[in-house]
């Protein structure tokens, strides 16, 4: 079996027994990286001489007898928006083409921290606004499986990366889908984790009271390995939230019975693609064969999600993008006098989608809108959270399909609402700060198809057993391998 | 002439005060004053990508205490707002700041001015951290052709306090200030230099036809430093009120800034041009959730403030005129409390602390703080004093010398052999030979000229250098004169 069909648990026994060294591993993904990203095109940046040196002083580690963790000595990529120092770190956009973060995210030190390889930084659609990686200030990405089709977004590169077997698994961020959906578009395992449970400093910023930074890899054990690296209470971000943190893999069991599983009948409403809901709702079939008791359910409020979404993510953006004015970093086109100087910094800085969202946000907080809009949305925030509390007073998790269609073709959602409606199922998960995650759940046109699992604040553990009681009874979370064959 | 004949004036003022914690309101920066340019700075402090803050609570205990000094209602429930704004000082470009929750809210203090005392309204104290400093190559930022920033002060922790609209003179206006300027510094909740700009004041004045009720269209001035500027702003501002509302004129709800050279007001935005400052919820920061026991902890922490000891030592006997000049500074206060524990006449320790030894530390412009004479040095000094040791005057030498040496009375006096010299024998030999010397004066004395001991006295106390017992001196001479 090839390298690269190999989970994080085999390659870490094989770097401990010597069977192969980490520099032998970050070799031979980096040559995969080399070979594959003329089609792909999901790095920004790929750094081999950094990935080297690490993965030399790991090698150093094992020889010498060390005791190293599950991820040492193993590659992998964060998206282009976690800091990193020393090495650039764009969010996709024109206006940080060059930025070179002084500090690392907590992520990013965590990773380290491990022995984790990193290999480079992925492409994304600029400051994590869009669902395609169309909206990337650089390049578009593939999609693995069919190159004319988008990789989804805006964690587009971290998804393809993983899917096209560049590396073993990568970080991404979600604000309103950004994991799960490109995760569902690749075919591969991406998991939102509550908000508060994985830190945020040095997440670049879109929507503060939505991101989440979130493992995507290519089965549920190695997402369960790499959230066990990440997540944790963090004192430089006050939103983190301190709990008692489980070892994530000791939820890997076989088993849903007696499991009792809900779905929200309006997940299943108008505008979702028929073949996809056939997938799905086999997908709950086969969980309810393995012993789930499944069961309907109402989340009312859910149609008010979208537009509550586009006012608070967008009021929040255009108050943490307004520090990218070319006053000390970033780009700078100088001008006569300051004004400006902003001016024509932001205006050649940001991409249509970002400055569509800068000015939705500065509408909806401007004074005498401010009730209308940001206030009203919380309130409606407020009642979609209630709606799952309700729900999981009767249910254990909730199923849904990730997005109401397969990967679509580059330039087929350029209607922007077009685009966002294609997050309608992931977005409330954000706005009530729950845990979600997508799997492969089957095919439609020979794209891949992603189920959704939603639970309840820190219950990572039982969409992980969901998860993977499911892929050990079906067979698609191994449907990628002519993808990842060896280079 | 005065606007004051015409019109009542209506003053609300803004103070912001740089509150004196060790580290930023966000980040574990230094907040000292000075060093080189955008070297107390970090990735937070500086706003870069990715960056979160995290609330210093040593801010939030300052503000309570503060509150609490105040009369102010402490907020169980309070957050964080951003305001919004672009400006190059603010490197993220909104201030963190409270908006409708402050942590403090209607408090008052009273003041007292020619006597007449009155409740000034407090509308409420709010956290925020301040902005950065430019330095401009030319006069303002329009017409500089570049400027540099300082972010050394960016995330320094201030304390935002609202006045209600309650005061009708300069004069008033001046007494809250200095009244709410002493209070924060005795609590510590600032250091007050207001030199470094540790302490800003945003003037809001309007006038109004005496008699109306109706509130007149004021305008506000900013960032003034000192109460100086404070009453010039204010003399010149309403005056000019007063111009426009003679002539017919409206006055247009403006921001205006003090030109201290020029002794002027000028325009700084109208009404129209205001920043929509876009509040809302900080989402970074966790609520601010204060239950009773946080505020009555800090309560404890309170110290005696400027009013209650102004009134406990007028009890114990001093003048309202020395409780005033030793409240007036917290250097003083602190400097008077410790030697009053070695010296109890609280009146001979006045006179002493405001009289001589202000006077030496005025001329070598130190303060108490740092007076070469330590609270218990002078205690000893007078002790020696009031047992008749040494004389009034001797003990005005032995200070001058113990404030350019440090060395302690006692020692000085043994040194220079000041000691009073209060045996009657001694004196008395003395005495002797002053009447042999004198039989003009014993003449006159003895013909019932009673001023001529006067001069007999004196004769002896130069014979002495000053160190015999003045009081011992001249009942001795009566016996001998007497004899």
């Amino acid at each position: 079996m090839g390298i690269f069909l190999k989970s994080l648990n085999e390659m870490h026994q094989m770097l401990v027994n010597r069977e192969i060294s980490s520099l032998e591993l970050t070799k031979a993904y980096l040559k995969s990286i080399h070979n594959k990203e003329p089609q792909i095109n999901a790095f920004i940046s790929i750094n081999d001489e950094f990935a080297l040196k690490k993965a030399v002083e790991i090698d150093g580690k094992i020889s010498s007898g060390e005791e190293i963790g599950v991820l040492a000595g193993i590659p992998m990529a964060l998206k282009d928006n976690m800091c990193t120092e020393g090495i650039n770190t764009t969010c996709g956009s024109k206006m940080l083409e060059n930025f070179n973060p002084p500090y690392n995210a907590t992520v990013t030190q965590r990773l380290y921290e491990q022995g984790a390889v990193l290999v480079g930084k992925l492409n994304m659609d600029e400051f994590a606004m869009g669902s395609s990686t169309e909206n990337s200030g650089f390049f578009t990405t593939k999609n693995p499986w069919n190159k004319e089709r988008v990789p989804g977004g805006s964690s587009g590169g971290s998804a393809a990366s993983v899917a096209g077997g560049e590396v073993p698994y990568s970080l991404g961020s979600d604000t309103g889908g950004s994991i799960r959906q490109p995760a569902g578009f690749c075919g591969v395992v991406g998991l939102k984790p509550t908000y508060g449970a994985v830190s945020r400093y040095g997440l670049v910023a879109f929507a503060s009271s939505l991101d989440q930074i979130g493992p995507l890899t290519r089965d549920v054990r190695d997402n369960a390995e790499v959230l066990n690296a990440i997540a944790g209470y963090d004192s430089k971000d006050s939103t983190s939230i301190y709990f008692d943190k489980p070892n994530y893999t000791q939820f890997l069991q076989n088993d849903v019975k007696g499991l009792k599983i809900g779905v929200p009948e309006e997940f299943f409403a108008q505008g979702l693609d028929p073949d996809v809901e056939k997938i799905i709702k086999k997908a709950i079939k086969t969980l309810e064969e393995l012993g789930a008791e499944v069961g309907t359910c109402s989340l009312p409020h859910m149609e008010y999600a979208m537009p509550t979404y586009y006012i608070i993510a967008p009021a929040e953006c255009s108050s943490n993008l307004a520090r990218y004015d070319g006053v000390s970093y970033g780009l700078r086109n100088p001008a006569e006098d300051m004004i400006e100087m902003y001016k024509k910094t932001r205006a050649a800085g940001f991409g249509q989608e970002v400055k569509r969202r800068i000015m939705l946000g500065t509408y909806a907080l401007s004074s005498g809108y401010y009730d209308a809009y940001y206030l009203n949305a919380q309130k409606v925030r407020t009642l979609i959270k209630q709606d799952f509390d309700k729900v999981f007073e009767k249910f254990d998790v909730l199923v849904s399909p990730t997005t109401p269609n397969i990967a679509y073709k580059f330039g087929d959602k350029s209607d922007p609402i077009s685009m966002y409606l294609g997050d309608v199922y992931t977005i409330p998960v954000n706005l009530a700060g729950l845990p979600g995650i997508s799997i492969p759940a089957g095919f439609v046109d020979g794209m891949p198809v992603g189920l959704q699992l939603i639970s309840k604040h820190f219950n990572e553990g039982i969409l992980y057993k969901t998860a993977y009681t499911f892929e050990q009874n079906t067979d698609f979370h191994k449907s990628c391998t002519g993808l990842l064959e060896e280079v | 002439m005065c606007y004051s004949d015409r019109y009542e004036m209506v003053c609300g003022v803004e103070v912001h005060v740089e509150m004196a914690t060790k580290t930023k309101i966000f980040c574990g920066c230094s907040t000292e004053f000075g060093g080189e340019q955008n070297t107390h700075v970090c990735p937070v402090c500086l706003g870069l990508p990715g960056v979160l803050p995290v609330l210093n609570k040593e801010v939030v205990n300052l503000a309570i205490k503060a509150g609490l000094a105040l009369n102010c209602d402490i907020a169980e429930f309070s957050k964080f707002d951003r305001k919004n704004y672009y400006y190059p000082d603010l490197p993220k470009n909104y201030q963190t700041s409270q908006f409708d929750l402050p942590i403090c809210k209607k408090g008052w203090l009273e003041i007292n001015v020619d006597g007449e005392k009155r409740i000034i309204g407090i509308t409420r104290a709010h956290m925020e951290e301040d902005a950065g400093k430019l330095v401009h190559s030319g006069a303002t930022i329009t017409t500089s052709d570049h400027s540099f920033v300082d972010y050394n002060r960016t995330g320094v922790p201030l304390l935002e306090i609202v006045s209600e609209p309650d005061m009708r003179s300069e004069d008033e206006v001046i007494a809250y200030l200095e009244q709410l300027v002493q209070i924060i510094d005795y609590c510590g909740i600032s250091d007050c230099k207001m030199e470094q700009g540790s302490v800003r004041f945003d003037v809001n004045l309007s006038l109004r036809p005496i008699g109306s009720k109706e509130l007149g269209t004021r305008t506000e001035t900013k960032n003034l430093n000192s109460f100086t500027s404070v009453r010039h702003c204010m003399e010149y501002e309403l005056e000019r009120q007063a111009d426009c509302l003679d002539d017919g004129e409206k006055i247009i709800q403006e921001t205006r800034t003090w030109d201290e050279g020029k002794g002027i007001t000028l325009s700084l935005r109208s009404k129209e041009e205001a920043h929509d400052y876009r509040y809302f919820p900080e989402p970074d920061l966790l609520p601010i959730v204060i239950d009773r026991e946080w505020v009555e902890n800090i309560r404890k922490t309170l110290p005696e403030l400027p009013a209650q000891k102004r009134s406990r030592l007028v009890d114990l006997g001093l003048s309202e005129y020395d409780a005033d000049v030793i409240i007036s500074s917290k250097q003083m206060v602190k400097y008077f409390d410790e030697a009053n524990e070695y010296f109890d006449d609280i009146k001979i320790l006045a006179n002493w602390i405001t009289g001589d030894l202000s006077g030496f530390l005025k001329s070598s412009s130190i303060g108490f703080e740092k007076c070469p004479i330590s609270p218990k040095q002078l205690a000893g000094l007078l002790i020696l004093l009031k047992k008749g040791d040494i004389s009034g005057k001797i003990a005005k030498q032995v200070m001058e010398e113990m404030y350019n040496t440090s060395k302690d009375a006692e020692i000085i006096v043994k040194e220079k052999g000041l000691v009073q010299i209060s045996d009657e024998g001694a004196i008395n030999g003395i005495i002797e030979g002053i009447i042999m010397a004198n039989p003009k004066s014993v003449e006159d004395f003895n013909a019932g000229k009673e001023k001529a001991i006067g001069f007999l006295v004196g004769q002896v106390m130069k014979a002495t250098k000053g160190q015999a017992n003045p009081g011992l001196v001249n009942k001795l001479l009566k016996e001998q004169l007497s004899k």
